[in-house]
């Protein structure tokens, strides 16, 4: 077939259309990454073997309930903050392609999204090939090529298509399915009948324990004698794990059900081990695989063993009207050719492709994967498999290729270092690509010589932090920051309890112990090198950093309260900058300015500047009474009498810059003892 | 294997043992050992020695060996030589016999028994030493039990010698050690005298003393003239070490009064030097027996906490009031002697005894404050930015904004259409820098109430961040004026309401304005054209053109642009240019300059073209030559980076001076400086100034030379010399050759930060245990050809600025309400020690 389908391509390579970039798949990962290439001025296509995108969502959830919410209201204006709670819109410029104008059900309908993309698509003029099915992707090596080879595509009608780089945005479609004897009974999820009236009074086995399994008992849990559910694994709790793809709380009736004794039921088993097979009265009864294998000839059902026959209270001794099969997609690895090595990954994420953490194919140079198919990176921790995630991952990817392809540097703001406290209170306060991915997307802050300003790049891979000069074209050799959010390390889990009393940290200096999402910021005196990367702690992101900050966990993920959130903040940069970031009012850098020969960044890049803060009246009052500024018109009724030169807190405030130390006192103490 | 292992260990554990024996070894062992022989026959006559003796192996006396062992080398500083007898098995002679080895102890004076010890008498160091030297000492120390026996002692000794009276609730202990150790250096000198009897001790003492604590009294027999009188006696007040006896006997050995003839300044005494005041008693010629009186009465009051000294005043030019009459000088260093005008004698012991009890509370208050430090792992979490706090407690005030218009993302851009000129404040609602330019906004708004075609306005950052990015707002707080369908100007001002206020006066006209007539030309160097200008001063500056220069004039142009807003620029290029500039003798292309209204008018010839020397031009000629420096414009004047000769006035400048001092300043030769005055009145912050140059507000007028940018020397123009041109001119001369010496150097220390931060890196270490082990595979620290050993080993971890905060204290109170009320007082606790930081 290999030979056959290469001397097609010789043969119609006189026909070749060639693009910078081809995407595969017009979903929401396509569409997105294309967003970005129309933004950018790019030559590329997206091929797309429907007639509209988003050909998946026309047919699935079968039951048609998306389970992403659309949140509309948060009571806040900040749009950023807002698409933290949105978790269908795709990322665009065009305020009317906010999901939200297309639905007002906080879990919308399937239909909705489709209309959405296709709005998507069509409003922002994407260059969608549709009824294109790629269906063979080769390599043409060629050294004049941006990645050493060129990838060609062919359609269903042996059309060619040639592109320097290739964005994969299939998804996962292909049915996982098991094969056991009498599997051939089994109805798959795609197809079966969403119509509650066919399943009345019928007993039905449901194999499978995610959402949608549970999507599809929840449509006849009302109609049906009962449903069991078998799964190799327990169920997993999304309110558990803080993984969005375990089982949401929206599908979980069966749970109840079964929990209130209702006759549904909940069981674990390997489906390798199954077997069904069919009575004469069309009844399927659960039996064991070793059972038929003892069996010499295929004579009738009597003559098969079935488990109750030697344990008379087998939990599915019961015969079933119908098994049902819902155990989700695998990437559709048929497509590629073996010089691709597009590989299965290893373990559970055996149905995605592996990718490295820029998501970059570990086997062709050029090929990157985006979407759900992507999501080999962050599978069970983050978001990156649903929209909400891969819609910031995507625009990392194509920041990546902006860099690599087109000299771009990623694109970043310097401030003065004054602005460092606030650019990360800013961020971590609305940046919505930190919240959703979680561990996986972190900004990143590269501070610049002398440490008197900084550059700030939002959400880099953090996977790839060892490469960021190289994918970035930005040099780190100040060191940097790197914040992140991040869950509690011992805090979400399948088998946890995350209502415990006392769960949550409220005060700042046991930070470190917050559970719940909240910003950490890493420090590192230079770049981590690939092998620290390799060497970081299980369950961290990143690898041992010279210091580390958690900003506390707070209730409204509202991080700006000045003396829980932003002050210890700013003293964690103080003493990795090893400077002084308190702001000062005019009047203070007035007299640092005469008296001192070195002035804070504040009054440095501030007043120096003719910028200073002079304050109203109120506001130095304040500060006078909380001891922070000296007033000195007070002192000037006392006449000449010589004031108490210990007792002024500007001296104070002059004084405090040195760092406290303990006297040794009480050694020497325990010595003399 | 294991065997093996053990073995080996123990071996290891053997070499390791003798390793550290060998030092010891070799040194000259403070515990000797010898056979009775060898110990008998040395003995030397007079020479003191403590023996015990011993058949080898005994383990019951092994606390009083290392008792003994340790006080050895303290009793060979008394010369008295410890020795351990090894009796020989068979050996059963008198200190040998069983019952006596190891249970006693004996000292020999040559080779005369003094003494024997019961072992259990001699449980540790102290008793040891104390009941060793008690024996040795018996002559020098006298026990008594009653008080009869302590009167005929002081009696027997009135008019000779001094008495030092111990009581001790027991012997053998540190203080009794202490008391012996004392009478061994000073029992020659004083008589020593010793009880344990509390009765003698409430005897001797008329307020009920507290007879579980050892006290020590000195009893002046020396100098006590009557046989029926009892000695004087002191007592100590400071616990029995031998250093506070040392000190005490030290003071009651100083004389009484020291009459001192010179500088007060330089006089020391032994009770300076140990820390305690000195009074002098302020004497004339007249006076002088009533004064010593006086003196020695007081003398006495204060015996062992002060000194006191007669002063002479007719011998001694003393600049102080002639009704001063007692002078105190405390021990620390630097601090003047303070001259004092009293009524009686209780004052002065009022005064001394005042000051120690301050400081003793001061000193009990520092002790609590670090106690409470470390229970409370410190203020850390205490807000000490100025700004943030002040903005903290203003948060509940409800800010008068109904003059400002709040725009949002759907209204900004109509807004900008509605009005000729659109001010936006671009700020964020948590961001306290911003918030404190809100509110001086607001007054802002009060200002211009009314004023037509300005319309108000701001923008929330944190709410609406599209509408700051699509401006290129990168950080708040930032104002700008939006023209209505054209450009827009940044401000780059200083946040304060009458700046503010003036460019948005400024932005009114064009910069630079196109002035048609002569008339206009003249009425705008006056400061009166145009009209909505008329109330506010600024300098005007003109740029006069003649038609063919054109260059020049779109320069002048470009810098319009650029200063518009802060400087006040017009320009007239009609056909009369030329007569214009030839009015204040120069040509065009010129600048004419009024630095305030009605002033004269300065021709300045225009020798630059490009726009930023222009710029630069302009902003170095509006600054003046002998400004009044005020928070406002300090920046401007530091940028010439040149040295400040300021003048510290309290309130307005002397006619004088200032004629003095402009005259200075117009010297050309002289703009190596900045000559600069500062009002103290309108400029309060400058006695701060004031403050760190002198430790104190000096007496004003003053005039001060700072190397601002070069050493930051400070160096203060004699008061005694009139403040002339030519005396400030010579003088300058001199510190700038270095021949003055500065009042002070300005500190160049680096800005730190304030406090350290949390250390959760470390916290975390302790209960991940794996994060440390990562980094023994650090690279860096092992490098790749040594195969990655035993993990935990290299810890070495780069310098720490945080501080150690220990990782017990989990489990704080969560999110559940129940937590918070105790929570929120103790926060209400910390918030009192604000005015600490």
């Amino acid at each position: 077939l290999g030979l056959a389908l290469c001397s097609l391509c010789v043969a119609s390579s006189a026909t070749l259309l060639y693009h910078d970039y081809c995407i595969i798949g017009a979903g929401p990962a396509g569409l997105q990454a294309a967003y970005f290439l129309q933004q950018a001025n790019r030559d590329y296509v997206v091929f797309e073997r429907s007639h509209a995108p988003g050909s998946f969502f026309a047919l699935y959830p079968r039951h048609r309930k998306l389970i992403s919410i659309n949140k509309w209201h948060t009571g806040k204006s900040n749009s950023e903050f807002n698409l933290r709670h949105d978790w269908n819109s795709l990322l665009s410029h065009d305020r009317r392609l906010l999901f939200r104008h297309y639905s007002r059900d906080f879990f919308p309908n399937a239909d909705a999204m489709v209309r959405y993309l296709e709005e998507f698509a069509s409003l922002l003029k994407l260059r969608v090939q549709y009824n294109t099915a790629i269906i063979h992707v080769t390599l043409e090596r060629d050294e004049r090529a941006w990645n050493g080879h060129y990838f060609l595509l062919t359609d269903q009608d042996r059309q060619n298509y040639k592109c320097s780089s290739l964005l994969v945005a299939t998804g996962t479609w292909v049915p996982n399915v098991v094969n056991f004897p009498g599997s051939e009974y089994v109805e798959g999820y795609e197809t079966v009948s969403i119509n509650p009236e066919d399943f009345a009074g019928q007993t039905v086995l449901i194999l499978g324990r995610g959402n949608s399994a549970f999507e599809t008992a929840e449509n006849i849990l009302g109609v049906t004698n009962f449903i069991h559910m078998v799964s190799r694994s327990r169920v997993r709790l999304s309110w558990a794990t803080h993984y969005v793809g375990d089982l949401r709380a929206i599908n979980n009736g069966l749970l109840d059900t079964y929990q209130l004794k209702s006759l549904d039921g909940l069981l674990e088993g390997d489906l390798e081990d199954l077997a069904i097979v069919k009575d004469k009265k069309g009844k399927l009864h659960i039996t064991l695989r070793f059972y038929l294998e003892d069996r010499n000839s295929s004579t009738g059902i009597d003559s098969i063993t079935l488990p109750q026959d030697e344990l008379d209270n087998f939990a599915t001794r019961a015969p079933y009207d119908r098994v049902i099969r819902c155990l989700g997609w695998k990437f559709d690895f048929s497509i590629y050719n073996r010089s691709l090595r597009m590989m299965p990954g290893k373990g559970n994420i055996k149905k995605y492709p592996q990718i490295k953490p820029s998501y970059e194919s570990r086997g062709t140079r050029g090929l990157f994967v985006l979407g759900t198919a992507s999501h080999s990176v962050d599978f069970r921790k983050s978001a990156g498999g649903f929209i909400h995630g891969f819609r910031y991952t995507t625009r990392a990817v194509h920041r990546l290729l902006e860099n690599r392809h087109h000299g771009v540097p990623w694109p970043s703001t310097v401030y003065p270092v004054t602005q460092l406290t606030n650019s990360i209170i800013k961020r971590v306060n609305e940046a919505s690509g930190l919240y959703q991915m979680f561990g996986v997307l972190a900004d990143i802050i590269l501070l610049r010589e002398n440490g008197t300003s900084f550059e700030y790049l939002e959400e880099y891979p953090v996977g790839v932090l060892s490469e960021l000069e190289m994918q970035t074209g930005r040099k780190a050799p100040y060191g940097l920051f790197v914040v992140i959010m991040e869950y509690g390390r011992n805090f979400s889990g399948a088998d946890k309890d995350v209502f415990y009393y006392n769960r949550a940290v409220g005060e700042a200096q046991h930070a470190w112990q917050s559970n719940f999402l909240h910003p950490v910021i890493y420090y590192y005196k230079r770049l981590p090198t690939e092998r620290e990367m390799s060497l970081r702690p299980p369950d961290w992101p990143l690898p041992r950093p010279d210091a580390v900050h958690h900003i506390v966990e707070d209730f409204l993920t509202d991080w700006t309260a000045p003396n829980a959130h932003i002050l210890p903040l700013r003293r964690f940069l103080e003493n990795c900058l090893g400077t002084d970031l308190r702001n000062f009012f005019a009047e203070s850098c007035f007299l640092f300015a005469l008296t001192r020969q070195k002035l804070p960044p504040c009054c440095q890049q501030g007043y120096l500047r003719m910028q200073g803060l002079l304050g109203s009246e109120r506001l130095r009052r304040h500060a006078a009474e909380a001891g922070l500024l000296q007033d000195y018109t007070l002192t000037d009724f006392s006449g000449n009498r010589p004031p108490d030169s210990h007792t002024g807190s500007q001296d104070q405030l002059l004084r405090d810059h040195t760092v406290r130390v303990h006297p040794l006192q009480h050694l020497v103490n325990a010595k003399d003892e | 294997m294991p065997a093996q292992k053990v073995q080996w260990i123990s071996s290891c554990f053997f070499l390791l043992f003798w390793a550290s024996c060998i030092p010891r070894l070799g040194s000259t062992r403070l515990l000797q050992e010898l056979s009775p022989q060898e110990y008998f026959s040395s003995l030397e006559a007079g020479r003191a020695s403590l023996a015990y003796f011993s058949h080898h192996v005994s383990s019951v006396a092994q606390p009083f060996l290392e008792e003994i062992e340790n006080s050895a080398e303290v009793l060979q500083d008394y010369g008295i030589s410890v020795v351990k007898v090894n009796c020989p098995k068979e050996d059963a002679s008198r200190y040998c016999r069983k019952e006596n080895a190891l249970r006693k102890a004996y000292l020999f004076r040559g080779n005369v028994l003094l003494r024997e010890f019961p072992t259990d008498a001699l449980f540790d160091v102290n008793s040891i030493i104390g009941n060793v030297l008690f024996a040795l000492l018996f002559n020098e120390v006298k026990y008594v039990e009653t008080l009869a026996e302590l009167q005929n002692i002081e009696d027997s000794l009135k008019g000779k010698s001094n008495v030092v009276f111990a009581y001790v609730p027991a012997t053998g202990t540190a203080e009794h050690r202490a008391v012996m150790e004392a009478a061994f250096v000073y029992g020659t000198v004083h008589q020593f005298v010793l009880t344990t009897e509390p009765m003698l001790l409430k005897a001797t003492s008329s307020d009920g003393p507290d007879v579980s604590s050892a006290q020590l009294m000195f009893c002046h027999c020396q100098q006590s003239p009557e046989l029926s009188q009892p000695c004087r006696r002191t007592p100590m007040g400071q616990p029995l070490t031998l250093l506070n006896i040392h000190r005490h006997l030290k003071l009651m050995g100083a004389p009484l009064v020291t009459e001192v003839a010179e500088d007060p300044e330089k006089v020391s005494t032994v009770h300076l030097q140990l820390g305690l005041p000195l009074v002098f008693i302020l004497s004339q010629k007249e006076t002088y027996e009533a004064d010593r009186r006086t003196a020695e009465f007081v003398a006495w009051q204060l015996l062992g906490k002060a000194g006191v000294a007669l002063l002479s005043r007719d011998l001694l030019d003393l600049k102080v009031l002639l009704r001063s009459n007692v002078a105190l000088k405390t021990p620390d260093e630097g601090v003047p002697i303070k001259y004092l005008i009293l009524e009686d004698t209780d004052e002065i012991i009022n005064l001394v005894e005042e000051k120690s009890k301050v400081e003793q509370i001061q000193e009990e208050e520092e002790e609590e404050e670090e106690e409470e430090d470390e229970k409370e792992n410190n203020s850390q979490d205490i807000q000490d930015d100025q700004v943030v706090e002040a903005v903290a407690r203003d948060k509940k005030r409800e800010l008068p904004l109904e003059q400002i218009r709040a725009l949002e993302e759907e209204t900004f851009h109509p807004t900008l259409l509605e009005t000729a000129r659109t001010v936006v404040l671009f700020y964020a609602s948590w961001e306290a820098v911003s918030l404190a330019v809100l509110r001086t906004y607001t007054e802002v708004a009060e200002h211009l109430k009314g004023t037509q075609g300005v319309l108000l306005s701001r923008v929330n950052c944190w709410d609406w961040p599209g509408v700051c990015t699509k401006e290129n707002i990168t950080q708040v707080p930032a104002l700008r004026i939006y023209e209505k369908g054209e450009r827009s100007v940044m401000y780059h001002g200083m946040w304060g309401a009458a700046e503010l206020t003036s460019f948005i006066m400024l932005s009114q006209v064009s910069c630079p304005l196109k002035l048609a007539t002569i008339d206009e030309a003249e009425g705008y160097l006056r400061g009166e054209f145009p009209s909505q200008l008329s109330s506010f001063h600024h300098p005007s500056l003109l740029g006069v053109f003649s038609r063919a220069t054109s260059e020049a004039r779109e320069a002048f142009e470009e810098a319009g642009n650029i200063l518009s807003g802060h400087v006040r620029m017009g320009m007239y290029f009609e056909d009369d240019a030329l007569a214009l500039s030839h009015k204040y003798s120069v040509s065009p292309p010129a600048l004419l300059l009024a630095r305030s209204r009605g002033g004269s008018v300065e021709g300045i010839t225009l020798s630059k073209q490009s726009t930023r020397d222009m710029v630069q031009m302009i902003r170095y000629e509006l600054l003046d030559l002998f400004p009044e420096i005020i928070v406002q414009n300090l920046p401007s004047y530091l940028q010439l980076r040149k040295p400040f000769l300021i003048f510290f006035s309290d309130g307005d400048i002397g006619q004088v001076e200032s004629k003095e001092m402009l005259n200075l300043a117009k010297k050309k030769t002289q703009q190596a400086f900045v000559a600069c005055w500062l009002n103290l009145k309108k400029t309060p912050v400058g006695r701060g100034v004031l403050k760190v140059y002198f430790g104190t507000v000096p007496s004003l007028p003053l005039l001060v030379w700072v190397n601002l940018h070069a050493g930051g020397q400070v160096f203060r123009f004699p008061s005694e010399q009139s403040l002339t041109e030519m005396n400030i001119l010579s003088w300058v001369e001199k510190v700038k050759a270095g021949l003055e010496i500065p009042s002070r150097t300005l500190s160049e220390e680096d800005w730190k930060p304030p406090l350290p931060a949390y250390d959760f890196l470390q916290m975390m270490e302790m209960t991940m245990p794996e994060l440390s082990l990562r980094v023994s595979q650090h690279p860096k620290e092992m490098p790749a050809q040594h195969p990655p050993q035993s993990p935990g080993g290299d810890t070495a971890i780069q310098e720490k600025p945080f501080q150690d905060i220990k990782a017990e204290k989990v489990g704080s109170p969560g999110r559940d309400l129940r937590g918070t009320a105790p929570r929120l007082a103790a926060r209400e606790k910390q918030g009192k020690r604000h005015s600490e930081l």
